[in-house]
């Protein structure tokens, strides 16, 4: 009798330190969060969104260029990386036998692993130097090569998944594998395959190592590719470290404007990923 | 080896003229020295238990069986007096469509685009009346007009089942294929369902030759014209199903008709 409570007991403990470790990781989030919010967004204001930085002590100054170059590095790394990534993962899921197909995989794993300053120092190498300047172009480059990897194997996983019987239906329509690939296997896991990209995104848009040797940053607005721009990640830690009280509370700004960014871009992949599981019935 | 006796000849027009027919999956053969001609406009049933290399013979048909990896096709099948094994996959399996043991509408399309499905994916631009004629067409030939009719922008997989299924002949039959090579095709449908695609087999004969795997015995026996049983990859009978079914030739067919193994 005494061993059953004994037992009991233990089921209930064991039960009770799962739920509070399984809510330990959520802590310092929403902690980071409510400290980002509650320090960042007293800076919001019309000024803060439109206006380009100003000398320390002069008022209205803001992250207009900054928030353009995030976007714009953003825009140009998902240009670079989503046609390669996604032509790369349907190349592993749909014709890789044997091992040419497990080298780029490996590839693939090795370079979601490489320190994302090294990637940097790549764009550094293959733009910067050879340009002569820094340059929003080579900062797209180095971040590019961050998405690469995610969205190769996030297309990979999702076109496998894809029950074979889809591939047969088309292929016995008289189709032939590439267009079968592309009109029926890509649009059917198009949800899934824009999950992988936007969850890419969300990774590269707070990166700061990587724009440090390319983008450099840039104090006003820039809209050329081939110019040096600024980014919000650059932006909290020119401000972040600086002495000044005005800056260092824009360096709140600019981080919760980047956290809203890539929370929003988690939130719609989520609700896509779910829309995929519903669909996938 | 199927002795000779076993296999007769049908009457009547041939639409696929098989010889020694041997399909491997790497070293092991799945079909062995298959040979017989199956008559045009009939409906042809494949039988046999398990494994018996039913399936990979008429995925040779359309020459779907060597996607698989490993896999080889030896031997000759004449289609009309012209061996497939020699034309471009892609032109055979226009001639020689093809129904999975699964449903297996296209989810991204609606019932309409997923009848249109043999055109759309290869580019094939249609007028819109030819579109919609072409969808009524294959639609009631399936049997499943009256019920889409009014429902034919919906997604093809809100359909059940059995509706799946004839949206899936519909769209194999929208490119009017020439043979309509059938795996086992109610295998995943209840009783209902079953029946009325098995009437749908036989009224379509009129116009596409039907080749069917089954492993169920009666369905053989209520649809087809003539009868194959396998057995170990190999064809060990094969003639007009009222005869194989009552005198079969060989001891093994008896053996599977009455139910001993399978």
């Amino acid at each position: 009798m005494r061993s059953i409570l004994w037992r009991k007991f233990k089921d209930r403990s064991a039960l009770v330190v799962i739920t509070v470790l399984a809510f330990l990781p959520a802590l310092p989030l929403f902690h980071i969060l409510y400290g980002i919010f509650r320090l960042g967004l007293p800076a919001f204001s019309w000024n803060f969104f439109t206006h380009l930085p100003t000398p320390p002590g002069e008022p209205d100054g803001g992250v207009g260029n900054a928030i353009v170059g995030t976007l714009m590095l953003s825009m140009l790394a998902s240009v670079l990386a989503i046609p390669v990534g996604i032509l790369s993962g349907v190349y592993l899921s749909e014709y890789a036998r044997g091992r040419f197909g497990e080298v780029v995989r490996v590839a693939a794993d090795v370079l979601q692993g490489v320190p994302s300053i090294v990637l940097g120092i790549v764009g550094y190498l293959w733009l910067v130097r050879p340009m002569g300047h820094f340059s929003a172009l080579s900062g797209a480059v180095a971040l590019s090569l961050m998405m690469l990897p995610v969205i190769v194997r996030s297309t990979e996983e999702i076109l496998r998944m894809l029950p074979y019987t889809l591939r047969e239906a088309s292929l016995s329509l008289g189709v032939n594998y590439w267009r079968t690939v592309i009109k029926v296997l890509i649009p059917t896991g198009l949800v899934g395959i824009t999950t992988g990209i936007l969850v890419a995104l969300s990774r590269i848009m707070g990166e700061t190592a990587p724009l440090l040797f390319t983008a450099f940053g840039n104090p006003f607005w820039n809209f050329n590719p081939l110019q040096p721009v600024d980014a919000l990640p650059l932006t909290v830690f020119k401000y972040a470290i600086s002495p000044y009280q005005d800056w260092i509370r824009q360096a709140w700004g600019a981080s919760a404007v980047l956290t809203l960014m890539v929370l929003g871009l988690n939130l719609i992949s989520r609700i896509l990923a779910r829309r995929l599981s519903g669909d996938g019935k | 080896m199927g002795n000779k006796e076993t296999i007769v000849d049908p009457r009547g027009p041939i639409i696929f003229d098989i010889r020694n027919l041997w399909a491997y999956y790497g070293e092991k053969p799945a079909v062995k020295g298959v040979t017989c001609k199956i008559p045009e406009k009939r409906v042809t049933a494949i039988m046999g238990p398990s494994g018996c290399g039913k399936t990979t013979f008429i995925r040779c048909l359309n020459r779907l069986h060597e996607l698989s990896p490993g896999a080889r096709v030896e031997g000759e099948i004449f289609l009309r007096g012209k061996n497939i094994l020699e034309i471009d996959p892609v032109v055979v399996r226009r001639r020689v469509g093809m129904v999975f043991q699964k449903p297996n509408p296209f989810p991204t399309m609606t019932i309409y685009d997923n009848v249109l499905a043999g055109y759309k994916l290869l580019g094939i631009r249609l007028r819109r009346e030819e579109a919609d004629r072409l969808v009524e067409e294959a639609l009631r030939k399936a049997a499943l007009w009256d019920e889409v009719k009014d429902s034919l922008h919906k997604r093809g997989t809100y359909l059940s089942g059995g509706q799946q299924q004839r949206l899936c002949i519909a769209r194999a039959l929208a490119v009017k294929p020439e043979v309509l090579l059938m795996d086992e095709p109610t295998s995943a449908l209840d009783p209902k369902s079953t029946a009325k695609i098995e009437e749908l087999v036989v009224e379509l004969k009129k116009t596409v030759t039907i080749v069917i795997v089954t492993h169920n015995i009666a369905q053989a026996g209520r649809v087809s014209d003539y009868a194959a049983f396998f057995y170990l990859g190999e064809l060990v009978e094969f003639g007009p199903t009222s005869q194989l079914f009552t005198v079969p030739r060989d001891k093994r067919t008896e053996e599977f008709l009455k139910g001993k193994f399978g």
